[in-house]
């Protein structure tokens, strides 16, 4: 009965199938689970949307939405009406075809990096060898549509907001592949369903997530990092403040194309949530031996809602950084901790088992962490805070 | 005609695309775009050789390819570094405008 | 040859000439963009998932931005005066036709030689990351050190000269 609730969507899906002649049915099970994803993640991205702003709205003393429904949450139905029906304004000088195809190529490319996720046992659209590789391409294709919007609007905000954010883009897509790179090297495979099968064992009741290993740990936070800047999230996300350039790259779009460049960035941010639950949490594995009767997709699921608990709770929290900041940070602390933790992953890995290993990769990872980030503040000539009354 | 005979045809149409470009262009980041063109064109080249050879598994027109690519990405960001710093010393990148020697 | 075949090379070859023959330089490096997009897809036709998409990732995903990027820092965007191609356009597109002609007859002639359809290779990640680490271990140092060389390079060329001693 367990693996039966386990294996709950796959079952349906072969038993819809089985009604279909079948030469066709390989092809109507692909579909049907494409349809299966281009539903659930934007109901996803509609639920985040009242959850972000309930609780940056708790975060800084106030409710958020209240009005529409129970406890505002109905608010996503009121946000859809509203930016469908909007007028789609396109500036008289812009570059209509391209102005048009910005929004289009972003959501298709993101949707795409949502085939190789698995997303509980058996649970991947699509099985191919080279997944993470897949995966990168992908994202890398979204970078070129961000350019896009901003070159085509013909407003000087909207071009400055577009360079700061494909130079950030770029700059923070280094650390996240070194970041994956490290994953890929003890796992022994870039394709996503071995790297959560190599990690779906348990020893003492603790689960061998990646996470709990001191370069996993590492390599996890440097992918956080990267993957909010990545996003364009808060404290990452000057291209786009509100109080900075307008909107940044989206400054001329209205309606429903608004609404599209909303909707890519809310599923890239899960998309790369549940890529991030796949190197470094483990998957579709339970966290706990005696939790394995639980489905392995409601485990997957709770961790990507958690991940985005973390990017809200981030943004609610942390200032924005400024862009010479942001990537000085990039290119002078993160990508010399990833180089850093790649060596201390090999080092773990030809360490062989035992406590050894423990002490010294996180005494180097530690060391380190200590060596750049007081570096990276003396250069920054930061020290004590010093107060100034008014007299 | 064979499967790779299309390979071949379509790479050298594009081989020649690039080059008609490269050679008639007058802005220098065109005749870049037309470099490129042709390194891709021989990529093709190469994928379709290794797939249709008789010895696939030895992965050599893969390879070849795979760095192809890598050396033709340095390439371009060297040539565009230059092109940069030739607009910022002769405020154009018209290339019939660069006719001589004297800077 | 099969009908995808014909839709890729048709996309390939569309992106290839509107990337030389348009006005507007931001729109050729987006034609070059569907131009690699439509090479990345034929790649994969041909069963070398890999080389796909590092052509993706590699091409779309670094040159097109650099290409445009640059055409943003050299203000290629605004139009020209004189036209966008070069006074000498004719020698150009004769040698190019030439070029063409020579490689179509070839292939053409060579066409009873060739191999025909054979069986899908196989090729995992793992016998390509074996190869790189055999056989290909030279290359591959040498393209380290060259993309290196490249990049410092690079970063030298484009870099603000600082104002010297007067």
């Amino acid at each position: 009965m367990i693996k039966t609730l386990d294996q709950i969507f796959v079952l349906l899906k072969e038993w819809l199938v089985g009604y279909l002649p079948a030469s066709w049915q390989p092809v109507a099970g692909v579909l049907l689970s494409v349809a299966a994803i281009v539903c659930l993640f934007p109901a996803l991205f509609a639920l985040t949307t009242v959850f972000e702003r309930k609780g940056l709205g708790r975060i800084q003393n106030r409710l958020g939405p209240n009005r529409v429904g129970p406890f505002g949450f109905f608010q996503p139905v009121a946000d859809g009406i509203k930016s469908l029906t909007k007028e789609d304004i396109v500036p008289f000088s812009a570059d209509a075809a391209v102005h048009f195809l910005a929004p289009v190529v972003l959501v298709v490319a993101v949707f795409m990096g949502f085939a190789v996720l698995p997303m509980g046992r058996n649970m991947v659209l699509v099985d191919m060898d080279a997944g993470l590789l897949f995966y990168f391409a992908m994202g890398a294709s979204t970078e070129l549509s961000v350019f896009m919007a901003g070159w085509s609007s013909r407003n000087k905000y909207s071009l400055l907001g577009a360079m700061r954010a494909v130079a950030q883009m770029i700059s923070y897509e280094v650390p996240l592949l070194l970041s994956s790179v490290t994953v890929v090297m003890i796992a022994g495979s870039l394709s996503l369903t071995k790297i959560v099968e190599a990690q779906s064992g348990y020893s003492w009741g603790l689960p061998h997530w990646y996470i709990f290993t001191p370069w996993g740990f590492a390599g996890f936070l440097m992918y956080a990092i990267a993957t909010t800047a990545e996003t364009n999230r808060s404290p990452f996300d000057l291209p786009e403040g509100e109080s900075e350039l307008v909107a940044g790259y989206h400054t001329e779009y209205s309606g429903f194309k608004f609404a599209l460049f909303f909707l890519g960035e809310y599923l890239a941010m899960f998309s790369i949530s549940g890529l991030g639950t796949t190197l470094f949490l483990g998957g579709w594995s339970a966290p706990f031996l005696f939790l394995t009767w639980v489905p392995s997709w409601f485990w997957f699921f709770s961790k990507l809602m958690l991940s985005i608990f973390v990017f809200i709770w981030m943004r609610g929290t942390l200032p924005r950084l400024r862009q010479d900041q942001l990537m000085n940070f990039a290119w002078k602390f993160v990508l010399p901790m990833c180089l850093l933790n790649l060596m201390v992953a090999a080092l773990w890995r030809f360490l062989g088992d035992g406590w050894l290993r423990w002490v010294i990769c996180s005494a180097i990872l530690l060391a380190a962490y200590v060596g750049l980030g007081l570096g990276e503040l003396r250069r920054g000539k930061i020290g004590p805070r010093s107060y100034r009354y008014a007299e | 005609m064979t499967p790779l005979a299309g390979y071949l045809l379509v790479a050298a149409l594009l081989f020649s695309i690039g080059l008609a470009g490269a050679l008639t262009r007058r802005n220098a980041i065109l005749v870049l775009i037309g470099i490129e063109l042709m390194l891709n064109a021989a990529n093709l080249n190469l994928i379709a050789f290794w797939r249709y050879g008789p010895h696939p598994e030895a992965l050599t027109g893969m390879m070849f390819a795979i760095f192809s690519i890598a050396v033709a990405a340095a390439e371009a960001a060297v040539g565009l570094g230059l092109v940069i710093q030739i607009h910022r010393h002769a405020h154009t990148t018209d290339l019939d405008q660069m006719n001589r020697m004297k800077g | 040859m099969s009908f995808v075949f014909y839709v890729l090379a048709a996309l390939t070859v569309a992106g290839g000439l509107a990337a030389m023959l348009l006005k507007n330089t931001v729109h050729c490096a987006l034609a070059l963009t569907v131009a690699f997009a439509g090479l990345a897809l034929l790649f994969l036709e041909l069963d070398a998932q890999f080389a796909g998409f590092a052509q993706i990732l590699v091409y779309i995903g670094a040159v097109a931005i650099l290409v445009v990027f640059a055409i943003l820092l050299t203000r290629g965007s605004e139009t020209p005066k004189d036209g966008v191609f070069s006074h000498t356009w004719l020698a150009g597109l004769a040698v190019a036709a030439a070029v063409f002609a020579v490689l179509g007859w070839a292939v053409l002639q060579a066409a009873p030689l060739l191999p025909g359809a054979s069986p899908a290779p196989v090729v995992t990640v793992q016998q390509i990351g074996d190869a790189l680490m055999g056989r290909y271990v030279l290359p591959l140092e040498i393209a380290g050190v060259l993309l290196t060389a490249a990049m410092i390079g690079a970063v030298i060329v484009a870099l603000h000269e600082k104002e010297g001693p007067k």
